[in-house]
């Protein structure tokens, strides 16, 4: 999982069945002081996180499957799965 | 999963097994300012899409997953037509070619999520 930001929202109409109803937010990897770190990939929502909060993002298909339970041939690799309230470092 | 510009089709006749029928189109991947990120990709649509067309790929195990039938051999698939990428934080350049090289233009190496 890695700590990541959120800059905003992608929308698409047409889309594979697999992500009819989900919210696809960009989100731009962080290090605790908040500081950019690579470049930012797409995630689905799963906490209702906005632009400009500090969230969990999971980056691992199997993983992904056990949380969204949609099945065994779900095609989605990254899920934001916490909305962070502090970081201790 | 990343946001891409289709630059092209590709043809090939004789593929690996599994592979038959799958439509493949050449993408180049793109950042949040829709700025060139990477090196041009294969990938297999599976939602009708075509050259011109920004979209939204999914790599490795789950690009796989994405087509019919699953556990086709690939490592990339399209799987939106994006309309709309909002992004209030960075400037984002819908034609993808004059965007100003910001935080995202100096990026290290990141793992295709």
């Amino acid at each position: 999982m890695r700590l990541c930001r959120v800059i905003g929202n992608v929308v698409a109409t047409v889309k594979h069945p697999a992500y009819r109803g989900q919210i696809l937010l960009i989100v731009q990897p962080i290090g605790e002081g908040g500081a950019d770190i690579g470049t930012s990939f797409l995630a689905i929502d799963r906490v209702q996180a906005g632009p400009g909060d500090r969230v969990v993002v999971l980056t691992e298909g199997n993983g992904v499957r056990q949380i969204m339970q949609m099945g065994d041939i779900l095609p989605i690799r990254s899920l934001v799965v916490g909305v962070v309230d502090r970081v201790d470092a | 999963m990343y946001l891409g510009r289709i630059t092209g089709t590709v043809v090939a006749t004789r593929k690996a097994d599994g592979m038959e029928g799958q439509k493949l189109l050449l993408v180049q991947p793109v950042d949040d300012q829709l700025r060139e990120n990477g090196p041009l990709q294969v990938a297999v649509d599976t939602v009708q899409s075509g050259p011109g067309d920004l979209v939204v790929l999914v790599g490795s195990r789950e690009a796989a997953l994405a087509c019919q039938p699953h556990f086709v051999p690939v490592d990339a698939a399209i799987v939106g037509i994006v309309d709309q990428v909002d992004a209030p934080e960075r400037e984002v350049d819908k034609t993808g070619k004059t965007g100003k090289a910001g935080n995202a233009g100096k990026a290290g190496k990141a793992g295709k999520a």
